[in-house]
């Protein structure tokens, strides 16, 4: 990983869809070894994937999103691995991760509708052995995600010419 | 009744380029290549820290200098950065802009009919500046057999004995030029030997994407004879703050304060209190623009030759400096019509100084789809 990966890193977090010829012009360095750098990041799983960054609410088919905290006992020998394997192997949960302070994991769940995801945690998630305490905080609005803010800035406006 | 007018405001010829503006501000889908700052807007801790500052009520004046823990902080990242010495006490002033600090600077120094030597090509004020102080602007032309470089030949063929100061910018707008430490070295003999002054912006210095920026004033025996300009303008993307500094040896710089106290009283106390942030956090922010900006001239500069207009890697700032003379056009008419027929606005060279001649500037602090939607209308100018 060098300076070079670094930065096809983030004009692809930015843009997956740039190209590999502007990249190679804009980073200085052959076509071909773009492609097989990132050929690398993907082979090293530094790239999971490429996908869009969609607003969902301009989708307009009403889905609910929730940000779920769980509280967890810690098997031992396993931590908190066990646990968090299973849940994310549930469709509905599109992230999940370890993190610090009152709660342990964090999920970001997906549903059609409020009652679904509700259910989804009610049903599924509280009951799996070790989890103490859930708490289900739906997503009102999105005013940034993946970087990309969602609403709508005035550009300010430069003068078009100086000097 | 008579004309009011001084002799000295009528000497500064107008502006060349006031037609092609309001032929501009009339067109629709204009891409404009013309712009003399940064597209990005200023880091959002730097605001913050503007907008803070006016909720608690600092709205006042600052002392003539500037706040005390900005020239510290100014003076820390100077030495820092480029090995300069000044002393935040007696040896920095803050200023509104680097436009202030080109006035101040050549009116603490220049004597009626002193020439200074402009190199050229050059940010437009310099000149007139000069004339307002009541002095004789003198263009040394830097050649673009020479990367735009300026020359100690060159410079040496404008002396005479009325020569008091050189006025230098590098990373230069409009070239995109830089001067290497060897470069600087050469011309501060000169300097030297013929007891002349520097008066040195470096605004861009902070935009150079082949190496460490190096200060005239950081050679042997120059930072008694260098005023040094700097800012926040386009390092921070700062424009609108309106905050520049000035340093310079402690005499030069308390005639330089006279000026200063009586016209400006201080920079604006928002923008130096941003200014401060700006040196505290900023510095993460400041790399990720030019990494933007060296990214996009990579772009540009290869997609101009491609179209044919064949124009030197710029080292720095954010300007592409291409020559026009292939198409058979003058710089004037290139720019013109472009903007005419394509929608592309950019800035005939000749604005600059003869020695821009046959080239014109484009600003590449515009996103990398302008670049390339300007690219493609370009080519069609060209070819058509
Ligand atoms: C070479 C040069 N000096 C000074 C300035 C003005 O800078 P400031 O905003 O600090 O007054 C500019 C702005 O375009 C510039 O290009």
């Amino acid at each position: 990983m060098d300076e070079t990966d670094r930065s096809i890193l983030e004009l692809l977090v930015e843009n997956a869809r740039i190209t590999d010829t502007d990249m190679a012009t804009m980073l200085g360095i052959p076509e071909g070894e773009i492609r097989s750098r990132i050929d690398r990041l993907q082979k090293e799983k530094v790239i999971r994937k490429f996908t869009a960054v969609v607003d969902w609410e301009r989708v307009g088919d009403g889905g609910v999103s929730a940000i779920i905290d769980l509280k967890v006992a810690p098997e031992r020998d396993f931590g908190y691995d066990r646990v968090a394997e299973r849940i994310s192997r549930f469709r509905q949960v599109k992230s999940l991760r370890l993190v610090s302070g009152v709660y342990d994991l964090q999920l970001h769940v997906t549903g059609k509708t409020m009652k679904e995801v509700a259910r989804f945690v009610a049903e599924q998630i509280a009951p799996i052995q070790n989890i103490r305490e859930t708490a289900t905080h739906i997503i009102m609005k999105t005013y940034k995600e993946n970087g990309i803010p969602f609403h709508e800035r005035e550009m300010a406006e430069r003068l078009p010419i100086t000097m | 009744m008579r004309g009011f007018i001084s002799e000295r405001a009528q000497r500064i010829p107008p502006s060349g380029i006031r037609k092609f503006f309001d032929l501009l501000l009339t067109m629709e889908e204009v891409i404009s290549l013309g712009v003399g700052e940064p597209d990005f807007s200023t880091p959002w801790g730097v605001s913050e820290a503007g907008i803070y500052a006016i909720e608690q009520g600092h709205t006042s004046y600052t002392s003539n200098k500037g706040l005390l823990t900005l020239r510290e902080l100014v003076s820390r990242n100077l030495k820092r950065r480029y090995k300069l010495q000044y002393d935040p006490h007696e040896e920095i002033i803050i200023t509104s802009g680097v436009s202030e600090a080109v006035d101040i600077a050549l009116r603490a120094v220049v004597d009626p009919m002193d020439e200074v030597l402009v190199a050229e090509p050059s940010y437009v004020a310099y000149s007139p500046c000069v004339t307002l102080a009541g002095g004789v602007p003198v263009p040394v032309r830097c050649m673009q057999a020479d990367g735009f470089r300026l020359k100690a030949d060159m410079l040496m063929e404008q002396i005479t004995p009325r020569t008091k100061a050189l006025m230098i910018n590098f990373p230069n707008n409009p070239s995109g030029a830089v001067m290497r430490r060897q470069d600087l070295k050469e011309i501060a003999d000169v300097i030297i030997d013929h007891d002349l002054l520097v008066i040195s912006d470096e605004v861009y210095s902070e935009l150079n994407y082949s190496g460490d920026h190096t200060s005239i004033a950081s050679l042997d025996g120059m930072k008694e004879r260098t005023i040094t300009l700097n800012g926040f303008s386009k390092a921070y993307s700062m424009t609108g703050w309106r905050v520049g500094y000035l340093c310079a040896p402690a005499e030069i710089c308390g005639a330089a304060l006279k000026i200063h106290q009586y016209v400006m009283l201080c920079a604006p106390i928002m923008g130096q209190i941003a200014a401060i942030e700006a040196l505290k956090n900023g510095e993460e922010d400041k790399n990720r623009m030019v990494r933007e900006y060296r990214m996009r001239r990579n772009l540009f500069i290869a997609g101009l030759n491609r179209i044919g207009l064949s124009c030197h890697m710029p080292e720095g700032a954010f300007y592409a400096f291409p020559s026009v003379e292939s198409t058979g056009l003058d710089d004037v008419l290139f720019a013109e019509r472009l903007l005419a027929e394509k929608h592309v606005a950019v800035v005939p060279g000749s604005v600059f100084g003869e020695a821009g001649r046959d080239h014109i500037r484009c600003a590449y602090a515009v996103s990398r789809e302008d670049l390339k939607e300007a690219l493609e209308r370009m080519e069609a100018f060209i070819s058509a």
